[in-house]
């Protein structure tokens, strides 16, 4: 069994309109001091899901259902008060706007302190020199300074080095980080990527990172998950994914962004169209609308038929969710003479 | 409705508006799915990525450019004790229908650039001769033409919309304002407008919150381009948006300005989003240019440490998921203060090889290419950067940064926006000329 | 932050000046002839010309606005004419340093008069405002935590109702039937702590300040509900439950110090604004306060009263911008100036 496993997955939201779902069924595994990768656009599920195994949604406004073991508990059957205990404990969360994510009107010592002092019966003094340990580890120069200054007097990686100072100060098993450097500058971003990685091999954490970037995933992940609509529509190692994707909607995003070193005489290839409403999803596929090579599927499938998250045409643990026979060849052949020509020629050669 | 939009003719202009094709093949869809929940660009056989004309004429010329925000004392009389350098001498040339990219991190003053460009800030010193006149003092009722001849995007597509008018109202709104058209004529041009940037043309009584990200973007396009402008200037245009919306909106913005020859100033902080938009690029670095060039020789030789540390820091998924991971320079710290910003050189404090002469005299813009620019004492590709200072000569100083009175400085034009038809081989240590 | 301040309280004098000077320009722009109302009802024009050289009104407006200023920095004498002052020297009154004017139909100073209704508007409003800001917040977080529940919409509508009732009926129900039918409660004479001790002051406190506290309340339960329900989607709200804080903290610490703050502001405004402006209260239940003293001008067309308390509700209105803004400062780490 996995370190943490999560099974069937169900976020739903009840609304006037009608049952939002989220998160559809999702199943992952992370092992100790690994690294997954969840990619996605706005709504689809990665940030509620995540939200989830932390246990943020409140019982009056989601359904929550399935497992999500860690360790072999399964969170979702906890108390409150049990999940509460293991909450910045043993999972622990950053977000992607510190500068949001922290509340202006106390101090950043008081709020790293705060985390330490909810799990740990110590003395605020005890808690205070725990948090100026944890903000020098994290690489905040004069961390005995800086302390006592608030969230508005750091720059943006200052802020989002602090909030993981804040989450790793009770050396958590598990590590969310949802889009932890979408807010900052590049080079900024570079610091803050190769933090994480430090801290993840210093304090062996199983890590989940979740984000739109693609380049960010190919820095960081073993494994990644893509998710469209709710549900996971390709999962595999990072290095299969990256290289031999199976999923229309996988190359897409990979088509559709420039990249510093391709061609710049090649048209960018976009998605068509937007992302599904969550209330009203398509029908069969839920990427179907959207998708250019449906008709190499035989009848309308894609539109009658959700596919199954299985293994494609490569190995056991590469899965994917679409229809097509051979998304091999297609990408072979139509995808990465677009996306990367000088990969194709220089197998030809 | 599934062959609407190829087929329909366009409703045609007075002379004045009529610089759209009859058969406006930028909308044309293939197979549009469902017109009221997609909105295709399909895309247009020979239309790539720009390419810089660098004989074309310059629309735009912004000549040492500098924009400071006062700082305020405390006291009782408030004093100004102090100024933002916000943008601190910046001189560039965007060509009739060209496209320069203006990036860097935050507060490197790349948005307030945008923005004296467009007259929303008078600068504090500097000229920005547009179409041949100098716009950079000119009055609030002169600006009224101007701005049929400059528009802006603007990043966020949520708040740069009024949620209380309609699209039709938005978007028809410069033409009533500009007395363009009669009123009966402005709702078929709104329409047409519409289409072009590939929206439903049955949405103008719709308001903004019933489309999307990437739509409403498409909707602060349409009417940019309702006046038919020379230049636009796009704010970090696709950086709100959804990764697979991106690509859509990117490619629009390619389509509209070689379909109307509109120039382009594009302000990002993603370089392969800018890389892949702009012939030309400026990387500024607190309120100056560091490094201008044009793209292949500023992606592919960048000569300034910041440019390299900047491209090396962007995550590259293609190079990433072929196995080899460029190796990352890392920039120590935080961007400094623009109220007192280092001596010399401004980037000498995140630099890994700045030496004495750095903090002592600040390096100048110096052209070291037909088309390439950079300020850097010590200039050169990544891991060939020369051990001595390579501007020490010019500037009359020795290599530490002090007055060496025995040497003959020369005068050098690299702050002049273009770019001169002789520069300084970095190599020979001459000048140099195609 | 004091240079902050003091610079506030040098636009706020501006400010006053400006409005003493609108205020006399209103008041001689209206049809009313305020001699005539001066000098009583047996009143002949010769008696009338006296009177209106008595309080200056003779003069322009202008020499007489400069005369009010003067005599706000110096003092003056009344009356105002030389000649009659010359003629009845014992009829002479002064008035000292701040003056702010003599009132003929109340034959007192103004600043007397402020000086005796000041004390019950203000024991008004404090124990109004007490009672208000306890129950409003009080009623206001519970009704956001319990968003969307019976609970909820009953202390919604209980509010709405409450707010429905003009002032005038809530006031005239609590005299009629709870002080003098019901006898639950003496009826309400206006005793300072001096003669009554707190208990008394307190007591003769209740059912006045339980009228203006119900008007206020209903609209204190709504915006606290609205400014909590809108700070617990904060993302530094749910940084704290990802931390593990327990509930209580997360609601105490995070979520309501953040909503609170914009209640401060109006606090400060609505104390204000109420110190001179119970008028339905104090008049229903009969208190001297500043609100009477108003009304009581306007009908008489008093202007020394009127510009008195013109410029003193204004000059609470100013200093209260000016604390709100300060406690601003100490709320907010990120308001700090210099």
């Amino acid at each position: 069994m996995a370190f943490l496993s999560v099974r069937d997955l169900k976020v739903h939201f009840p609304t006037v309109d009608g049952i939002v779902k989220a998160t559809d069924g999702l199943s992952f595994d992370l092992e100790k001091g690994k690294t997954l990768g969840i990619v996605g656009e706005s709504g689809s599920g990665k940030s509620v899901s995540s939200s989830a195994i932390l246990g943020l949604h409140r019982k009056t406004s989601a359904m929550v259902s399935g497992e999500i073991l860690l360790d072999g508990t399964d969170l979702l059957k906890l108390s409150d008060e049990q999940m509460r205990r293991r909450r910045g404990k043993d999972v622990a969360m950053i977000f992607q706007d510190p500068l949001s994510a922290m509340h202006p009107y106390y101090t950043v010592g008081n709020q790293v302190a705060e985390a330490y002092r909810v799990h740990h019966n110590v003395s605020k003094k005890v808690a205070k020199a725990r948090a100026v340990e944890m903000l020098d580890r994290v690489g905040i120069p004069q961390p005995d300074r800086r302390v006592d200054d608030y969230p508005h007097q750091f720059s943006g990686g200052m802020r989002q080095r602090a909030m993981i100072a804040m989450g790793l100060i009770n050396n958590p098993s598990l590590l969310i980080a949802d889009e932890p450097t979408t807010a900052l500058d590049v080079t900024v971003q570079a610091q803050i990527l190769d933090l994480l990685q430090d801290l993840q091999k210093e304090f062996e954490s199983a890590v989940i990172i979740i984000t739109h970037d693609l380049g960010v995933i190919a820095e960081m992940a073993d494994d990644v998950l893509v998710m469209y609509a709710g549900r996971a529509v390709e999962y595999g190692s990072g290095n299969e994914i990256l290289t031999h994707p199976e999923m229309p909607y996988t190359w897409g995003l990979l088509s559709s962004v420039p990249d510093v070193t391709g061609d710049t005489e090649a048209r960018l290839i976009p998605i068509p169209g937007n992302p599904p409403s969550l209330l009203n999803p398509p029908s069969g596929c839920a990427f179907h609308p959207r998708c250019a090579h449906r008709d190499k599927v035989p009848g309308d499938l894609c539109v009658t038929t959700l596919p199954e998250l299985a293994p494609g045409t490569r190995t056991e643990t590469h899965l994917k969710r679409c229809h097509l026979a051979n998304p091999d060849v297609v990408y072979e052949q139509e995808i990465l003479p677009e996306i990367a020509p000088e990969l194709v020629e220089e197998k030809q050669a | 409705m599934n062959n609407k939009r190829g087929d329909d003719k366009l409703t045609p202009l007075p002379a004045t508006a009529n610089f759209l094709p009859q058969d406006d093949p930028i909308s044309r869809t293939e197979d549009p799915v469902d017109q009221d929940e997609i909105d295709f660009v399909a895309p247009i056989e020979g239309h790539a990525a720009s390419v810089a004309d660098p004989n074309a004429k310059p629309i735009l010329e912004v000549r040492d450019l500098k924009m400071y925000f006062p700082v305020k004392s405390s006291g009782i009389i408030r004093r100004t004790i102090g100024h933002v350098q916000a943008v601190d001498g910046v001189s560039f040339q965007v060509p009739e229908g060209g496209a320069l990219g203006l990036v860097g991190e935050s507060g490197c003053g790349k948005s307030t650039t945008g923005r004296m460009v467009t007259r929303l800030y008078e600068p504090t010193s500097g000229t920005i001769t547009f179409d041949g006149r100098d716009i950079s003092r000119i009055s609030t009722r002169q600006l009224k033409p101007l701005r049929r001849e400059v528009q802006m995007i603007f990043q966020d597509p949520y708040t740069s919309l009024n949620p209380r008018h309609s699209v039709g109202a938005i978007i028809g709104a410069p033409l009533a304002i500009h007395k363009v058209l009669p009123r009966n004529k402005i709702l078929p041009r709104v329409q047409e407008l519409l289409e072009i940037v590939g929206l439903n043309p049955e949405h103008y009584n719709r308001y903004p919150h019933e489309f999307s990200g990437g739509q409403r973007q498409r909707i602060g396009i349409a009417r940019a381009l309702t006046l038919q402008p020379k230049l636009l200037v796009a704010d970090e245009p696709v950086s709100a948006l959804d990764v697979s919306i991106q690509a859509q909106v990117i490619n629009l913005l390619q389509d509209v300005q070689r379909e109307f020859n509109i120039a382009f100033v594009f302000v990002a902080h993603d370089l392969a989003v800018v890389r892949h938009f702009c012939p030309e690029i400026a990387v500024m670095y607190l309120g100056k240019i560091v490094e201008i060039a044009d793209r292949d020789t500023l992606y592919n030789r960048p000569n300034h440490p910041y440019t390299q540390a900047l491209l090396s820091a962007v995550p590259d998924v293609k190079q990433a998921a072929i196995g080899g991971r460029r190796e990352r320079i890392r920039l120590e710290g935080d961007v400094p203060s623009p109220i007192n910003p280092p001596s010399g050189c401004r980037f000498r404090t995140r630099c890994p090889i700045a030496q004495e002469i750095c903090a002592r005299v600040e390096p100048p813009l110096l052209q070291i290419g037909k088309r390439h620019k950079v300020a850097c004492h010590f200039a050169g590709e990544l891991g060939h950067h020369p051990d001595r200072p390579v501007t020490a000569p010019l500037l009359g100083v020795d290599d530490t940064g002090a007055p060496d009175p025995g040497a003959t400085p020369t005068t050098m034009a690299g702050n002049e926006p273009g770019y001169s038809d002789t520069w300084y081989d970095l190599e020979r240590k001459t000048m140099a000329s195609a | 932050m004091y240079a902050y301040v003091i610079r506030r309280l040098f636009v706020g004098v501006i400010m006053l000046i400006a409005m003493s000077l609108v205020t006399f320009v209103l008041f001689f722009a209206s049809p009313i002839d305020p001699a005539r109302y001066a000098c009583g009802k047996n009143c002949s024009p010769e008696l009338r010309e006296q009177t209106r050289k008595a309080l200056g009104y003779d003069k322009p407006v202008v020499v007489q606005w400069t005369d009010f200023l003067k005599g706000v920095v110096q003092g003056r004498d009344y009356p105002d004419d030389p000649e009659l002052r010359a003629a009845a020297p014992e009829l002479v009154t002064h008035c000292p340093a701040p003056c702010f004017g003599y009132s003929v139909v109340n034959t007192k100073t103004v600043n007397e008069e402020i000086k005796e209704a000041f004390p019950v508007s203000l024991s008004i409003s404090i124990a109004a405002l007490v009672l208000w800001l306890f129950f409003g917040v009080l009623f206001g977080v519970i009704a956001a935590i319990r968003r969307g529940t019976v609970i909820d919409r009953g202390i919604v509508a209980v509010a709405l109702v409450l707010y429905a009732f003009p002032a005038f009926f809530i006031g005239l129900f609590l005299l009629k039937f709870i002080a003098i039918k019901w006898q639950l409660v003496d009826v309400p004479v206006y005793t300072p702590i001096a003669e009554g001790g707190v208990g008394g002051w307190l007591s003769s406190l209740l059912l006045p300040a339980i009228t203006l506290a119900v008007l206020y309340m209903a609209g204190y339960v709504r915006m606290t509900r609205a400014f909590v329900l809108e700070s617990m989607t904060e993302d530094y709200v749910r940084t704290a439950r990802a931390k593990g804080l327990r509930s209580p903290r997360v609601m105490v610490k995070h979520t309501m110090r953040a909503a609170l703050t914009p209640l401060v502001t109006l606090i400060g405004l609505d104390f204000a604004g109420l110190m001179g402006g119970a008028i339905i209260t104090e008049t229903v239940f009969n208190y001297n306060g500043l609100g009477k003293l108003a009304y009581d001008a306007t009908l008489t067309n008093d202007l020394p009263t009127i510009i008195g308390l013109v410029l003193l509700l204004g000059t609470f209105v100013i200093a209260a911008n000016i604390i709100v803004d300060v406690l601003y400062a100490v709320i907010d780490p990120r308001v700090r100036v210099g």
